[in-house]
């Protein structure tokens, strides 16, 4: 059975990953989300130490501590005292370190610092796979179900809301999913790489795209392929697997701006007024 | 019909809006019926957009009654739109971005505007013209009873900016729905507006372009000059004076002078 075997659950829990961040991470990218959802990223090392602390399950409390952590940078920003980018520097790194001071004090627990930070994914069990899965299925059903609303507060909010959406309402779903797959990602891809898998397939699909459903299922089957190849370099090179993954996406990305200008999709126009 | 004419979309008394411990915006009346043009002229910050917000239901009245048709549907054409690189989007998917319609609604939409050609292309390379219209067939394709316009020719050179006032005109002949407009082109009021409503913070002065032009408040506010050349299109407006003198037609050719090129003078308009 192919699930007995490390590598192979390794790929099955990368790809059900890949296929919720490929149509996520595009959101993060048309809503330059992408320092925000690092900050919420780093916050997770917080929630790991606090999950021990209080003894809850660690993926709900890092969920819980991403979602606050977003939700607390919403209500500074319409303080406005400070502008977003240093919000978000604070809070990115400010959580990250106390997360780190508490698990130093945590001496009777121990707690596998490297593999918060840079993943473990070879150590996916079984029921991780299970999480993977169900929490995708409940990610991606509510990414299509409320696509139409998300995406148009994402090209404008002020028009949205004028036709009667509720762009507001959009943004605060998007941080909740952007907590969630932050949750499940943390213990493959480690809290300092997680933003990677979301940006990195969505960016490099833009480029082969003319419309944003087909970025998000491209993006997902990038990110997928990433996390196929990443595993197989890290197998081969003995490579640690985490970062092979991220460089398997960026050889991806980078593979995409090497298309000639011509190939680009949507773009092809001619001004005649 | 005629009940249906006179119908109000929607209307605003005494309408106020205060934020940051002053008011944007106060004292606004104003009421909005089935294929009526109101235009909404001012200043920078003198309230404009803020009104329309209110209108559309985007910002609460801090004070006044706002009373919208039970239902109202909204069809909105945004000041400033501008689409990231980042985010593919044909012409077709951005017409279906509020709702879900039939491809063959998007063509017939897109016919309806001139703009039946560009439904493949990326909106990020639309001209400035191209993408108001589009943005107008956008609006019109949820078939709204009030269409909102901010700013509808911002960015569109002059011959375009004529095409799409004519467009407008067009829209609200053939749909009967009301259009609210901002202008903050002072000296650019389509003559099919109804109701010219002059805003500084308040309401100035109220009424046809001819009424408003000539009030002595719109002259305070702007200045005689200001007043001359209040242009009201008329159908047969077709150029533009240069500031050396010359003459711009509609069909871009630039010649020395209008002699030759029949109009009518309150109709023309001032670059610069």
């Amino acid at each position: 059975m192919m699930l007995d075997d490390f590598f192979y659950r390794a790929v099955i829990a990368g790809v059900g990953l890949a296929l919720v961040t490929g149509p996520l991470g595009c959101f993060v990218v048309w809503r330059r989300m992408a320092y925000f959802g690092d900050t919420m990223a780093h916050s997770a090392l917080l929630g790991v130490a606090l999950s021990f602390l209080m003894g809850v399950n660690l993926t709900i409390g890092v969920f819980a501590v991403a979602a606050i952590v977003a939700m607390a940078l919403l209500l500074l920003q319409r303080q406005a005292s400070l502008s977003t980018d240093a919000l978000l520097g604070i809070l990115s790194h400010s959580t990250l370190a106390v997360g780190l001071v508490l698990v130093a004090f945590m001496s009777w627990v121990r707690i596998d610092l490297m593999g918060f930070l840079f993943g473990d994914i070879l150590a996916v069990s079984r029921l991780d796979i299970t999480v993977i899965y169900l929490g995708g299925i409940v990610i991606l059903g509510l990414i299509i179900l409320l696509w139409r609303p998300l995406l148009a507060s994402t090209v404008s909010a002020e028009l949205a809301e004028a036709e009667g959406q509720r762009p507001e309402a959009a943004r605060i779903m998007l941080m909740v999913l952007m907590a969630s797959v932050i949750a499940i990602a943390m213990k493959l891809v480690g809290v300092l790489l997680i933003t990677s898998l979301l940006i990195i397939p969505a960016a490099t699909a833009r480029r082969l795209s003319a419309t944003p459903e087909q970025m998000a299922v491209i993006a997902s089957l990038l990110g997928a392929l990433a996390v196929i190849g990443g595993l197989s370099g890290s197998l081969h090179w003995d490579t640690p697997s985490g970062p092979s993954i991220v460089v398997a996406a960026l050889v991806l990305f980078i593979v995409s701006l090497m298309l000639p200008i011509g190939r680009l999709k949507g773009e092809s126009h001619v001004r005649n007024w | 019909m005629d009940a249906m004419a006179t119908e109000k979309l929607i209307a605003l008394t005494g309408m106020g809006v205060r934020a940051g411990g002053r008011w944007l915006v106060r004292g606004v009346d104003l009421s909005i019926a089935r294929g009526e043009i109101v235009t909404l002229i001012g200043p920078n910050g003198s309230g404009k957009s803020t009104t329309a917000k209110v209108a559309t239901g985007v910002l609460k009245a801090s004070e006044g009654v706002v009373s919208r048709l039970p239902g109202l549907r909204i069809g909105y054409v945004p000041q400033k739109l501008s689409i990231d690189w980042t985010l593919p989007l044909t012409v077709n998917r951005l017409m279906t971005l509020t709702g879900r319609f039939s491809p063959e609604a998007v063509a017939k939409g897109l016919e309806a505007v001139g703009a039946g050609h560009l439904g493949k292309a990326a909106v990020q390379n639309l001209s400035g013209g191209e993408f108001q219209r589009v943005l107008l067939a956008r609006a019109m394709i949820r078939k709204p009873d009030l269409l909102v316009l901010d700013e509808p020719v911002q960015g569109v050179d002059f011959a375009g900016e004529v095409a799409l006032y004519d467009l407008i005109k067009d829209i609200r002949n053939k749909t009967g729905c009301g259009i609210l407009m901002i202008s903050h082109d002072l000296h650019v009021v389509m003559a099919e507006t109804d109701t010219v409503i002059c805003l500084n913070g308040h309401v100035c002065c109220t009424g046809t372009p001819e009424i408003v032009a000539k009030s002595p408040e719109y002259l305070q506010l702007f200045g005689t000059r200001a007043a001359e050349t209040l242009a009201i299109y008329k159908h047969h407006h077709n150029h533009e004076h240069l500031p050396d003198g010359r003459v711009q037609h509609a069909d871009g050719c630039v010649t020395e002078s209008a002699e030759h090129h029949g109009h009518d003078h309150e109709g023309h308009h001032h670059a610069g």
